[in-house]
């Protein structure tokens, strides 16, 4: 079923990675990524797994959501591999060979750097609703709003496409029922066919869309929205002693990360 | 002519994530060829989860669902041949119709069923006329249709296909009364001619009490209840503990035999509520 794509999606909680505030939860992550690509040795990468491991048990993210969120992922990570494999100089594993002791360490290098990357990120999905995330975001840029950037705008549609993700992917899932009971496949039948008979699912798929838009549009203008000024909300984000604690966390992994690249480790 | 047997239904949605919901559990049913049976339940007790197996758009999380005998969901291929026997329409279709002409959207099915051109035609013929959908309209855009149209263009796509059991959830949701009247009408018209096996998902007990054979009443998953409406509306009471209305006609008789009046026990229909009243008053007045 197309709605067990798990991309990305929210898994409501109440863990301490769930309470952050999400502006801590943003930066962080940039933090962390900044940190995994400063990471030159064994030792920056165990340490940033072992960050990666200590969020995941903290925010109960099982390790079978993350494998799923992955999945898509599985052919690229693979390329990867066998391209660092094959492909960087050094000494051979056995003379002759095209594979060498220095091509699989930076295959496995390669691969947990991905790995983490994509894992961070969700992260950051999994235990932040959309709507945190869009308000965290529009926070941390407001200082852009003196340059005339439409910070909350852009915000603003952000968090309508998130929030219509799930929405879209119910509705396309109907249709396609609704196509199958009629003898539809989608299944059997060579790649072109089953292409073909995708074709059809986009046209009220495009429909609906266009009807949740207008719909949208009306009920927003009826509630009188006119853009983000003076805008106040009704949960106010606040920065508590766990965000001071967590932001500390994220220094000290980058600084020692930094340091332990200067000692090749 | 196909027979559907249900044998310990269950289905559990995004099994294995945070967002599992079991919405049927341990449900077995037999409905043999020919009959009329109504779906009935509180909203959310899992009709139309139920009727989405019928024809293998869901698979069973457990249990077994066979036609004529054999499992459905065998494999593939075996699901996607069924659903030229059990033809589902689903709740408010019409936001599924998709081609440009009425014709070619009542023709998606036939066409699947790599029907000759001719065939086809004949079919599309015939179930425009199966729900009154004139064929001055065969070339307009569906989308441009009313909402009753719609929602009979639709229907006919699914009757085209000549399904042997023809499921519809809630065809009448949010049509006015006569709307309904003329949807169920050319329902029951073609089952007439047919014969095929109809289930119909329904809120309305007095459509239920009127049309069906057979009731079967859904609450939270499981099925409380099954039997011929004699059977169902002589335990009104346990129809409201479950959150479900009897139809008016035996509601009036509960108040009639409050009051002291002695009716008989199964009355749910308006005539059967009026030949009552009038016996009555016969004997009182003799
Ligand atoms: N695609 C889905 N994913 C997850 N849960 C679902 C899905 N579809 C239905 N459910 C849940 O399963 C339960 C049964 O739903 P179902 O649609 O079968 O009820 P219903 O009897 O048809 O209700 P209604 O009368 O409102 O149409 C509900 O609690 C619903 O929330
Ligand atoms: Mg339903």
């Amino acid at each position: 079923m197309l709605k067990d794509i798990t991309l990305g999606q929210y898994f409501p909680g109440d863990t301490v990675v769930h309470r952050l505030d999400p502006r801590t939860k943003l930066l962080l992550v940039i933090v962390y990524i900044v940190a995994l690509f400063q990471a030159g040795g064994w030792v920056g990468y165990a340490l940033v797994l072992a960050a990666t491991v200590a969020a995941m048990a903290l925010g109960r993210i099982r390790p079978k959501n993350i494998y799923n969120g992955l999945k898509p992922m599985l052919l690229i990570i693979a390329l990867t591999a066998v391209l660092n494999i094959f492909y960087t100089n050094g000494t051979p594993v056995r003379p002759g060979w095209p594979i060498t002791w220095e091509g699989i360490a930076r295959a496995v290098q390669m691969v947990l750097r991905i790995v983490l990357l994509i894992t961070g990120t969700f992260l950051l999905t999994y235990t932040t609703s959309p709507m945190a995330l869009t308000d965290g975001l529009e926070k941390l840029l407001n200082p852009l709003k003196k340059l005339h950037v439409p910070v909350h705008e852009m915000t603003m549609m952000m968090s309508m496409a998130l929030r219509f993700i799930p929405t879209l992917i119910e509705e396309t899932d109907k249709i396609m029922s609704a196509q199958k009971a009629r003898g539809a496949d989608f299944e059997t039948g060579n790649l072109v066919e089953r292409a073909k008979a995708l074709l059809p699912i986009l046209v009220p798929l495009f429909v609906s869309a266009f009807r949740r838009a207008d719909e949208l549009a009306v009920a927003m203008e009826s509630r009188c929205y006119h853009g983000g000024e003076g805008r106040t909300r009704m949960k106010q984000m606040s920065m508590e002693r766990r965000d001071a604690v967590a932001l500390t966390l994220g220094a000290l992994l980058l600084i020692a990360v930094i340091a332990l690249r200067h000692f090749g480790l | 002519m196909p027979e559907i047997r249900v044998e310990d239904l269950s289905h559990t949605y995004s099994e294995g994530t945070p967002f599992e919901k079991t919405a049927i559990e341990h449900i077995s049913v037999t409905v043999p060829h020919g009959q009329l049976v109504a779906v009935l339940g509180h909203t959310g007790s899992g009709k139309s989860t139920f009727i989405q197996h019928l024809n293998a758009l869901l698979q069973p999380t457990g249990g077994k669902v066979y036609v004529d005998g054999k499992d459905i969901n065998a494999d593939k291929f075996s699901r996607r041949d069924v659903k030229s026997q059990v033809g589902l329409v689903f709740q408010y279709p019409e936001y599924q119709l998709f081609e440009e002409t009425v014709y070619q959207d009542i023709a998606f099915g036939p066409k699947n069923q790599k029907l000759s051109e001719q065939e086809i035609d004949e079919r599309v013929r015939e179930a425009a006329a199966f729900v009154g959908v004139d064929e001055a309209l065969f070339n307009e855009s569906p989308l441009e249709l009313s909402g009753g149209q719609k929602r009979r263009v639709a229907i006919a796509g699914v009757i085209a296909m000549r399904p042997g059991v023809l499921i519809l959830d809630e065809p009448t949701a949010g049509l006015d009364p006569a709307g309904c009247r003329q949807i169920l009408d050319n329902i029951l018209n073609y089952r007439e001619k047919t014969g095929s096996t109809v289930l119909l998902v329904s809120h309305s007990m007095d459509d239920a009490a009127r049309l069906a054979d057979r009731l079967l009443v859904f609450d939270k998953g499981t099925l409380a209840m099954d039997g011929t409406p004699e059977q169902v509306f002589s335990e009104p009471e346990k129809l409201i503990a479950i959150g479900l209305n009897v139809p008016q006609a035996a509601a009036i008789a509960m108040e009639l035999r409050r009051r002291g009046l002695s009716l008989p026990g199964a009355i749910y229909t308006h005539e059967q509520l009026k030949a009552a009243i009038l016996a009555e008053r016969g004997r009182r007045t003799c």
